[in-house]
């Protein structure tokens, strides 16, 4: 192995990885305040995507659409919450992961039935799909975009959770939410801003999803809602960084195993990064690295 | 006296709902109408894994979605063992050569499948049982996945994500009755075994349960594996209703189907599970019905897909937020009034619960 291969393998591994841990930390932030594992998820990117295809022909540029696309996959996450989590949060932890799954149907379901169940495709600027030579490295630009605005959303995210109010609410709340809520914090808008932020992340991940891919289909929300589940439980379900760490680890993992597995068994990664997930929760519930909360039960 | 009447009291509601099964299929057969025929039948399969789940998750409190991969593995093994040798060459190209020659009847292929099920159930479960809440369900997620993905991959088994077709289609309405029979008495049987009550005991509690020596994780396991082994039966009939079938048909949609099914009877019992059973897929073939006339009548300018699950999951979450125990929540229907219930103990230092969500 050369130093040019290690460089190439690094520069993949970071560019996946800081998209994996936006993922995670999307789904972590929503689980540490309701210790909800959110299987409607992945849709969100699904609405980013859609919002796309929807302003495909119009005359805005590319960024004013993209910030649409966020902005709608954070309003969808908000609404979620409103009409289907919030009447079934003081039930049972089970009540509410099934409305997630539920809401993950619906949402899919709707999109079949407003758009269509083929592929549709999306408008992406030619700059994301051309690549530089970067001291003899080929780097695309997409990769290098992706760093960028991962790094600078979670640091943007970092000083919102450490210089704000709302932050430390957010951060109280996944701590200890019942000692939280009898100092004052109003549940309702700590879990609304949580259902907000991560409408947010999801949304970005989607932009850059999407532009892999180029187009977008009812069902693109699976892979995704699969690796935010991987890499918080690799991290650690009880705190955010946790949901980073994970993150980048799956990402160095994914890469590392399309170059290292043999061919006839690359079919079965899913099948490998899943077993990694249960021999994670077995070995260590807990995740590399630990929240200050302990689980609920067990 | 008094322990032998409350015991019949327990399970007068056993009779009336195996009747129930009875009534529903002999009314189909004499109206005769061959759609009705096939809807009930299905109705009775997808009844036997409602079954399978509750066995688990009712007894249990633990959501489980990784029973359809069990219902998977039964519907491959059966298929294999009943395909003729002609039928696997062209359904299953790349099948090990020592498993082309075997034939065997039906029920036994079904029996076979089953076991295979547990067997692969039982070797890798045992782990998942240490672990409750969100991280049980994410594994057992985990172990969907795994299982599909497998299926989807094993060409010298499942033809890969290809269309297996080629079976005969053995499963006919009485067929489907009888099994539906039999697991509604083998889940009653469950619930109300000591195994059973000591599963429910470490639902309500699972440390109280610990505490008076339970073994709570081979508890959940046990039930585990009886539950693989009915999804898996029922896998093996639906294959050889369906006759042709791709790994795609064991994975998140009919997971979802199955939990709506269990969810809006009531997942804690017995009557619970086939009230909801009956009540979905009323709501499924009467939408599905109602998608297709109007797609059919042209009465929208462009075809309705996905109407059907949209409504039905509609429902689900205003089951989920009115009645989170389902229709039939904690006693099965005609059990008369019973004993006190010994509320939900949540330990010193944990949050109680419904307090924080």
């Amino acid at each position: 192995m050369d130093a040019e291969f290690l460089a190439q393998f690094a520069l993949n591994a970071l560019s996946l990885g800081s998209l994996y841990a936006l993922m995670a930390l999307g789904m972590a932030i929503v689980f540490g305040v309701l210790r909800l594992v959110n299987l409607a998820y992945g849709e969100l990117l699904m609405v980013a995507g859609y919002t796309l295809f929807v302003l495909n022909d119009s005359p805005l540029p590319w960024l004013f659409v993209a910030g649409a696309a966020v902005l709608a996959a954070s309003l969808a996450s908000v609404l979620t919450e409103r009409v289907a989590f919030r009447p079934v949060r003081v039930n049972s932890l089970n009540a509410m992961l099934i409305t997630s799954f539920a809401v993950s149907t619906l949402l899919q379901n709707a999109a079949l039935l407003l758009v269509s169940p083929r592929t549709r495709a999306v408008n992406v600027p030619g700059l994301l799909t051309q690549s530089l030579e970067i001291a003899g490295l080929r780097v695309s630009v997409a990769n290098l975009i992706t760093i960028g605005v991962s790094l600078s959303l979670l640091f943007g995210l970092n000083l919102l959770l450490r210089r704000t109010t709302l932050g430390l609410a957010l951060r109280a709340a996944a701590d200890d939410f019942p000692m939280t809520r009898m100092l004052g914090v109003r549940a309702d808008r700590v879990i609304a801003a949580a259902f907000a932020i991560s409408g947010v992340l999801a949304g970005v991940v989607g932009l850059f999803w999407i532009a892999r891919v180029g187009s977008v289909v009812p069902t693109i929300g699976a892979g995704p809602l699969l690796i935010a589940l991987i890499a918080t439980v690799i991290g650690g379900m009880g705190g955010l960084a946790g949901a980073i760490a994970g993150g980048y680890v799956l990402g160095a993992l994914t890469v590392g195993m399309q170059l290292l597995l043999p061919p006839g068994l690359i079919d079965y990664r899913d099948a490998f990064t899943f077993g990694i997930v249960i021999l994670v929760l077995l070995v260590r519930p807990q995740g590399l690295i630990p929240g200050r909360q302990s689980a609920r039960v067990g | 006296m008094a322990s032998v009447r409350a015991s019949i009291t327990r399970h007068r509601a056993l009779p009336v709902l195996l009747v129930l099964v009875v009534v529903i299929a002999v009314t189909t057969s004499v109206f005769g109408d061959r759609l009705l025929d096939r809807i009930v039948t299905v109705m009775f399969i997808d009844l036997i894994l409602v079954l399978g789940f509750q066995v688990f998750s009712g007894n249990s409190g633990l959501l489980s979605f990784a029973q359809i991969g069990f219902m998977g593995i039964g519907a491959y093994t059966s298929a294999i063992l009943t395909m003729t040798v002609e039928a696997k060459g062209f359904a299953i190209p790349d099948l090990y050569p020592f498993l082309v020659p075997i034939q065997i009847p039906f029920i036994a292929a079904v029996f076979v499948g089953a076991v295979v099920a547990t067997l692969v159930a039982a070797a890798i479960s045992f782990p998942i049982m240490r672990l409750s809440d969100a991280a049980s369900v994410i594994s057992t997620f985990a172990l969907l996945v795994i299982l599909h993905v497998v299926l989807a991959h094993w060409s010298a088994l499942t033809n890969g994500p290809r269309v297996v077709f080629g079976l005969l289609p053995y499963t006919d309405l009485p067929t489907a009755t009888l099994w539906a029979i039999v697991f509604v008495a083998a889940a009653w049987a469950f619930k109300h075994s000591s195994l059973g009550l000591k599963l429910r005991a470490s639902r309500d509690s699972e440390f109280a349960a610990a505490t008076i020596g339970l073994n709570v994780v081979r508890l959940r396991w046990t039930a585990f594996i009886v539950s693989a082994f009915i999804c898996a039966f029922a896998g093996g009939l639906w294959a050889h209703f369906i006759t042709s079938f791709s790994p795609q048909a064991f994975y998140l949609t009919r997971t979802f189907l199955i939990l709506t099914m269990l969810i809006v009877g009531g997942p804690r019992t017995v009557s619970g599970a086939i009230a909801g059973t009956i009540i979905v897929t009323v709501a499924f073939e009467t939408l599905r019905t109602a998608e297709s006339t109007i797609n059919l009548e042209r009465l929208v300018p462009f075809q309705l897909v996905g109407l059907t699950e949209v409504i039905l999951a509609i429902g689900l979450i205003v089951v989920l937020a009115v009645r989170p125990g389902g229709l039939i929540e904690e006693r099965e229907i005609l059990s008369g009034p019973g004993g006190p219930r010994a509320e939900p103990v949540e330990p010193p230092g944990l949050e109680p619960a419904g307090e924080a969500r």
